[in-house]
């Protein structure tokens, strides 16, 4: 059912947990199956330093967050603002049709987390 | 390879050896169709007879009132659509519950859409029919009345004596699917007033393939396929004789000693719920404390998908099941929980451990071993949302 990536994502999920005092936090839930992902980042000169997650849900809804998180650190927003579902589920070599709502998830998260990224940081720029 | 450990019993369960030695010569030697005249078909037929009156003696019934089908889905099908459609003229109502498995409640459905009234009654917080919703809700349009004996999910068994007893004060026949019961617990059709049941081969170590309907004399019952006289026309096709034949020797090693496997099961049962009750916290029971076959256990862990423990339960080698959605292939999670007053969330980490022939305290000190360490890990990552 599920690639190697995958399965390694999702017994060895990277960058679980909080960010502290994170600049941007996302936050998605799945009406298909109920799963829950939030998605915190640190943002430093226009690049995302660091990336945490915490997701309930199965186990593509926790490998594809855990993709993501790795995808986008390192990347610039306008970068990490790219990234879309087919990307996360590709770098995971794939992800069942049924599935495929999970990598959603993830994309979806990461573009909340970079808009309340923008909104806090337009306040203060104001 | 690492051990495995199977706890999916009521999913499916594997063939005993001496039910698969009972059967082999009628794959083979001994492969004559039981209604041809000539020695081939007399000997298929015989066999077919004999088993018959084994199974019988399982439920209590006649053997002439033991019809043979191809699962318990269409013994279901058959029991429904084919009595409703052979009901006393003014009763066109079928009273069945939320809790059905999916055989009773597509029919029904099925039923609704053919023009019949059909009531689904719900449960409480441990899956039992209140009785007194079901003496409210019967009356004189009543036809039928279904109502499972053992829940596929959590194990609890209703009081059907009890529902047999209203439904034919009503007038209404009263059919049960004993699916998951059946050899694993008593049942007698006379004492319990029951009309029609349904059972399964491959829930009690037989083959799958082969289903039982017990229906009592005198109910009637329209074919829903057509074809050949056999089974008194009601399920034509060609006789599965070996699965029959394997049927009849699950049957035979299933009376043996009821009471005692069933007495064991419940204590291996137990364990895990007790020491996992005692590790992890945050869990919740499903069905635990009301009546319920031995060997079923559902839990509830708050704050972690069920699809995930799975996956994880299989990567130690435990094969278990769940009700949650994702991995049924339904949008929705488990519609027994849900009736139960699950939340929904709630509802989709759960977790059925079921057991049987083969389990042994070593694959239940396993799970043990295994789950409190998942649940804690699974817990992280969702940070219990």
């Amino acid at each position: 059912m599920y690639t190697d990536k995958v399965m390694d994502h999702f017994e060895n999920p990277r960058n679980v947990g909080e960010i502290e005092n994170p600049d941007g936090i996302g936050k998605q839930g799945n009406p298909v199956c109920g799963d829950v992902m939030e998605l915190g980042i640190k943002v430093k000169d226009n690049i995302i330093e660091d990336a945490r997650f915490r997701t309930f849900g199965c186990c593509a809804a926790i490998a594809t967050s855990s993709m993501v998180t790795e995808m986008v650190k390192g990347k610039t927003l306008e970068e990490a603002e790219e990234i879309s579902k087919q990307a996360v589920a590709e770098a995971l070599d794939g992800l069942p049709p049924a599935k495929m709502h999970c990598s959603n998830l993830a994309a979806d998260a990461l573009h909340d987390a970079i808009r309340d990224y923008k909104e806090k940081h337009a306040k203060v720029s104001k | 390879m690492k051990k495995q450990y199977y706890f999916d019993h009521n999913a499916t369960t594997p063939v005993r050896p001496e039910v698969a030695e009972a059967m082999l010569p009628y794959l083979t030697d001994l492969f004559g169709n039981a209604s041809s005249v000539h020695s081939f078909g007399r000997e298929a037929r015989h066999a077919m007879e004999q088993s018959r009156e084994t199974v019988a003696r399982l439920i209590g019934s006649d053997p002439d009132e033991i019809y043979f089908t191809g699962c318990g889905t269409e013994s279901d099908n058959i029991a429904l659509a084919g009595y409703m459609a052979s009901a006393p003229r003014g009763r066109n109502r079928l009273i069945t519950t939320k809790v059905e498995h999916s055989a009773i409640i597509k029919t029904g459905a099925k039923l609704e859409r053919d023009g019949y009234q059909v009531t689904y009654l719900g449960v409480d917080h441990h899956c039992r029919i209140d009785m007194d919703n079901l003496s409210d809700e019967i009356d004189g349009k009543t036809a039928l009345v279904s109502i499972m004996h053992g829940n596929n999910e959590t194990g609890v068994l209703q009081e059907i004596e009890e529902a047999a007893h209203i439904a034919h004060e009503a007038g209404a026949v009263f059919h049960t699917d004993a699916v998951q019961s059946a050899g694993k617990v008593p049942i007698d059709v006379n004492e319990m007033g029951i009309d029609m049941l349904s059972m399964s081969g491959h829930k009690l170590n037989a083959p799958k393939g082969i289903g039982v309907l017990y229906i009592k004399k005198g109910i009637p019952i329209t074919p829903l396929t057509y074809g050949g006289s056999h089974e008194n026309g009601i399920r034509p096709g060609t006789e599965n004789v070996a699965g029959i034949v394997a049927m009849a020797r699950a049957v035979e090693l299933a009376m043996e000693g009821m009471d005692d496997k069933a007495s064991k099961l419940s204590t291996l049962r137990d364990r895990p719920e007790k020491g996992i009750e005692d590790a992890v916290t945050n869990v919740l029971f499903n069905g635990r404390g009301v009546p319920r076959l031995p060997g079923t256990s559902n839990m509830s862990f708050p704050g972690v998908d069920g699809e995930a423990l799975l996956f994880s339960i299989d990567i130690e080698g435990i094969a278990a099941s769940t009700g949650s959605a994702c991995t049924t292939g339904d949008v929705e999670p488990s519609h027994v929980l849900i009736a139960m007053g699950r939340e929904p969330k709630t509802a989709q980490g759960s977790l059925r451990f079921s057991m049987g022939w083969g389990t042994t305290g070593e694959g239940v000190d396993y799970i043990l071993e295994c789950l409190p360490v998942i649940v804690k890990r699974l817990r992280n990552i969702s940070g219990e949302m």
